[in-house]
C-alpha cells in the first residue's frame, strides 16, 4: 500500500475511536510536555549562566601578566619547548605588538586600586577600577541605574550598589551628585644638574635613571549609574571594583601601583610597565590561539575556557538527569500507545481479516498499525511541546513574581530552542513507534481466516 | 504432482487440512482433489461443518494446506510466500462472504475502492474502476451511502462490486445468499452468473441451498466430513 493510502487509512483509523485515541495521545502530550518543561528549565538556567559568564567578557578574553607573574594559579606550567624563556616586560610596546596580534579586538590594562572617595565631606575607603569603552556593549550594564559613561574620558563614576548603600541609605539619589577621589599619582622626578648640593646631584642622577616622586591628587567625578551586579571587566573582574571610572580617565591618573619600584630597579621608570593586560579576542574559538601566540612572545597567559568545557559537562550531565526524569512520563504514555492498539486489534480483527482477504499483505497492516502509533505520537510530539513551552513560560513567569518580590531583576529561567522541539517531537514519534511494534506484528500475524470468523 | 492443464483455472491435488484439536484430530478438507476449467461456474454444495468454507479459502490463499497442491492458473499456491499469497488474493481473486463484511465506518464507493488501494492501483484510475464495478451491480446511485444504509442485498452487491473492482479472474463467494431472503438470494445469484457469463469469469460458490445451485451453477461438487464425495455436471 502506498504511503498516502496508508496515512488516510491510520488517521480515519484513529478518528473512529477518537475518544479513546485522543486521550492515548495527550497522554504522550503530557509525557514530552514534561520531558520539554524539565528540559526547557536545564536549557535555560545553562544559557542564563552562559550569558552571565559571556557578559563578564572573562570567556573572549586572555589575561596577560609578565611571565614570572603568572604562577599559582593552579595550573601547571603548560610552557612548550622553544618558548622563549626570559621574562619580557609588560610595557607599551607590549601591549601595540599584542594588539596587532590576529583576531585581537582590543588591549587594556588593567587598572584597580585602593583609595579614599569623599562625599558628602565623609571619606570613604574603596577600590577604583578602569573600565574600557567596549563594556559598554557587552550587556553587562544592561540592567543599571543610571546610565553608562558618557564618553571613554568623561569624568564620571558607576557604583556599585554595596559601595553606593554606603553612600547614602537611598542610592538612588546619588545619580547626578559629585564625589571626590583621593589618589596618589606617579610623578617623574625633574633633572636637575645645576644643583650644588651632593644629595640633590646624586637625586638628579637618579632621576636620570628613572627615579619618581608620588604626589597627592584629587579628582571630581559625576555619579552616572549604579550597578547592581559586579561586572567584571577581564581577568581583574575577580576583584572587587566597586568604584568604576573610564580606563581612559584611570590611565590618566597615573597612579602609583606596586610595579613602579620594579620599573625603577629595571631603570625603565620614565617607560611604565604594566601589571597586567586583558586582550579582548574576537571569538572564544579564537582564545587558545591568541593566547599561545602571546605565550610565544615570552608573556604569561590565562584564559579561561577551561572553565566553560567543565561548565559545559556539568550542565550536560544536569540535562542529562533531567531528561530521565522527564522521559518517565512518556514511558508511561507509551504503555497507553500499547493498550490502545491491542485495544484496537481486538476490536478490528474481523477488519484486519477483511484486508487480508482483499490483498493486503502482513506487511501492509503491520505497517498501518505503525501508521497510526506514529502519527499519535506526531500529534501528542506537537502538541506536547506546545504545551511544554506554555509551561516553561509558567515558570519563568512565577519565578520572575517571586524575584521582583525580592527586589531582584527578572531572568528568563527557561528556554525551548529549535533543536528541543525538534527532538522532543522525534523522540515522541521514535518512542510511539517502537511502543507501536508489538501491536503491529501481533494484527500482522493474524490468521486471516480467524479473524473472519470472529464476531 | 501432475500439473495444470490448459483451460484450467483451478487444479486442487490431494489437499488435506487438518487441524489439532486438543488430542483430536480434525480433518476439515481430507485428501480432496478437484478441477475447475476457466469460466465454470462451480458450486461446492455440503452441510455445516463439511469443509467447503476450509476448501473455498485454501484455494483463495488464506489458508494453507496441511498436505497437496493447489494451483491457480497454474501457479503453485505453496511455492508462493506470504508477499505473494497476498498478491494472489489481491489480483486474482475476488471474494464474496456471506456476511457481506463491508467495513460500516466507510461509505460504499470507500469500500469499494480499498482493493484498489491495497493493489496500489493509481489514484487517477479508482474512480472510473469504482464507478463501472458499482454500475455493474447496479449500486451507482448509493456511492455516499455507509453500509448501514443498505438493505442486506445491497451490501452483498457492494460486497460482490468490491470483490470485482481488481478485475480479478477467479471470484469466490462463501454462502453469498445465506444472509438473504430466497428472492434476494435469487437476484444476487442472476448476478453472478450475468458475471460469469459477461466477463468469462470463473466462479467457486459455497452453498448449502442445493435448488439454486442446480439453477445457478454450471456445475456443483459435494463436500462431506471433508471429502468432495461428488464431482457432477448440469451442462
Amino acid at each position: 500500500m502506498k504511503a498516502r493510502d496508508l496515512t488516510e487509512l491510520a488517521v480515519r483509523n484513529l478518528r473512529e475511536a477518537l475518544l479513546r485515541n485522543s486521550l492515548t495521545t495527550l497522554g504522550v502530550a503530557v509525557g514530552v510536555a514534561s520531558l520539554v518543561a524539565i528540559l526547557s528549565v536545564g536549557i535555560g538556567l545553562q544559557a542564563l549562566a552562559t550569558k552571565r559568564l559571556s557578559r563578564s567578557g572573562l570567556f573572549d578574553a586572555v589575561f596577560v601578566a609578565p611571565r614570572m607573574n603568572m604562577r599559582g594559579f593552579g595550573r601547571p606550567d603548560r610552557q612548550k619547548p622553544g618558548t622563549p624563556q626570559e621574562s619580557q616586560p609588560l610595557d607599551e610596546d607590549a601591549r601595540q605588538k599584542i594588539a596587532n596580534l590576529p583576531n585581537v579586538d582590543e588591549v587594556y590594562p588593567e587598572i584597580r586600586f585602593p583609595t579614599e572617595a569623599r562625599y558628602a565631606g565623609n571619606p570613604y575607603m574603596t577600590i577604583v577600577a578602569g573600565v574600557p569603552d567596549s563594556a559598554r556593549s557587552g550587556g553587562a550594564y544592561d540592567g543599571m541605574k543610571g546610565n553608562f559613561f558618557s564618553g571613554p574620558t568623561a569624568e564620571e563614576a558607576i557604583l556599585q550598589i554595596e559601595f553606593a548603600k554606603e553612600l547614602s541609605g537611598q542610592p538612588d539619589t546619588l545619580l547626578g551628585k559629585e564625589l571626590v577621589l583621593r589618589y596618589a599619582e606617579r610623578q617623574a622626578l625633574a633633572a636637575d644638574s645645576s644643583a650644588s648640593d651632593p644629595v640633590r646631584k646624586k637625586a638628579a642622577a637618579d632621576s636620570a635613571k628613572g627615579g619618581f616622586s608620588i604626589v597627592p591628587r584629587e579628582k571630581i567625578l559625576r555619579i552616572v549609574g549604579i550597578v547592581e551586579t559586579e561586572p567584571a571587566t577581564g581577568f581583574g573582574g575577580f576583584g572587587r571594583g566597586r568604584l568604576l571610572i573610564p580606563l581612559k580617565v584611570a590611565e590618566a591618573l597615573r597612579i602609583a601601583q606596586a610595579n613602579d619600584l620594579r620599573d625603577v630597579l629595571r631603570g625603565a621608570a620614565g617607560k611604565p610597565t604594566y601589571l597586567s593586560l586583558t586582550v579582548r579576542v574576537k571569538s572564544p574559538r579564537q582564545v587558545q590561539a591568541v593566547e599561545d601566540a602571546i605565550k610565544q612572545m615570552g608573556f604569561g597567559a590565562f584564559s579561561l575556557l577551561d572553565a566553560t568545557r567543565n561548565l559545559r559537562i556539568i550542565f550536560a550531565v544536569f540535562d542529562l538527569f533531567l531528561g530521565i526524569f522527564g522521559s518517565l512520563a512518556l514511558t508511561v504514555a507509551s504503555l497507553g500507545i500499547i493498550n490502545t492498539l491491542v485495544m484496537a486489534i481486538l476490536e478490528r480483527r474481523r477488519e484486519i481479516g477483511v484486508l487480508k482477504a482483499l490483498g493486503a499483505a502482513d506487511a501492509d497492516i503491520r505497517k498501518l498499525f505503525f501508521a497510526e502509533a506514529g502519527a499519535m505520537g506526531l500529534l501528542g510530539g506537537i502538541f506536547g511541546v506546545s504545551i511544554g513551552w506554555f509551561i516553561g513560560r509558567l515558570i519563568t513567569w512565577g519565578t520572575n513574581i517571586y524575584l521582583r518580590r525580592q527586589e531582584l531583576p527578572g531572568i528568563e529561567v527557561t528556554s525551548v530552542p529549535w533543536w528541543l522541539i525538534l527532538g522532543a517531537i522525534i523522540i515522541a514519534v521514535v518512542v510511539s513507534l517502537v511502543a507501536g511494534l508489538y501491536p503491529a506484528s501481533r494484527a500482522a500475524r493474524l490468521n486471516p481466516v480467524e479473524a473472519l470468523r470472529y464476531e | 504432482m501432475n500439473p495444470p492443464h490448459d483451460g484450467v483455472a483451478i487444479q486442487v491435488e490431494r489437499v488435506s487440512r487438518h487441524y489439532q484439536m486438543g488430542d483430536a484430530l480434525i480433518r476439515a478438507v481430507d485428501d480432496v482433489s478437484l478441477s475447475i476449467r476457466a469460466g465454470e461456474f462451480l458450486a461446492l454444495l455440503g452441510s455445516s461443518g463439511s469443509g467447503k468454507s476450509t476448501l473455498l479459502n485454501l484455494i483463495a490463499g488464506l489458508d494453507r494446506p496441511t498436505s497437496g497442491a493447489i494451483f491457480a492458473h497454474g501457479r503453485d499456491l505453496a511455492e508462493m510466500n506470504s508477499k505473494e499469497l497476498a498478491q494472489h488474493r489481491s489480483k486474482t481473486i475476488g471474494m464474496v462472504f456471506q456476511s457481506f463484511n463491508l467495513l460500516p465506518r466507510m461509505t460504499l464507493e470507500e469500500n469499494v475502492e480499498l482493493p484498489l488501494r491495497l493493489a496500489e492501483v493509481p489514484r487517477g484510475e479508482r474512480g472510473a474502476r469504482v464507478n463501472e464495478s458499482l454500475e455493474r451491480v447496479r449500486l451507482s446511485a448509493r456511492l455516499t451511502h455507509r453500509p448501514s444504509e443498505l438493505s442486506g442485498g445491497e451490501q452483498q452487491r457492494a460486497a460482490l462490486a468490491r470483490a470485482l473492482v481488481n478485475r480479478p479472474a477467479i471470484l469466490l463467494a462463501d454462502e453469498p445468499t445465506g444472509n438473504l431472503d430466497s428472492a434476494t438470494g435469487e437476484q444476487i445469484l442472476l448476478l453472478l452468473r450475468e458475471i460469469n457469463e459477461s466477463l468469462g469469469m470463473t466462479i467457486v460458490m459455497v452453498t448449502h441451498e442445493r435448488p439454486l445451485a442446480d439453477r445457478f451453477a454450471h456445475r456443483t461438487a459435494f463436500v462431506a466430513d471433508g471429502k468432495l464425495v461428488s464431482a457432477g455436471g448440469r451442462e
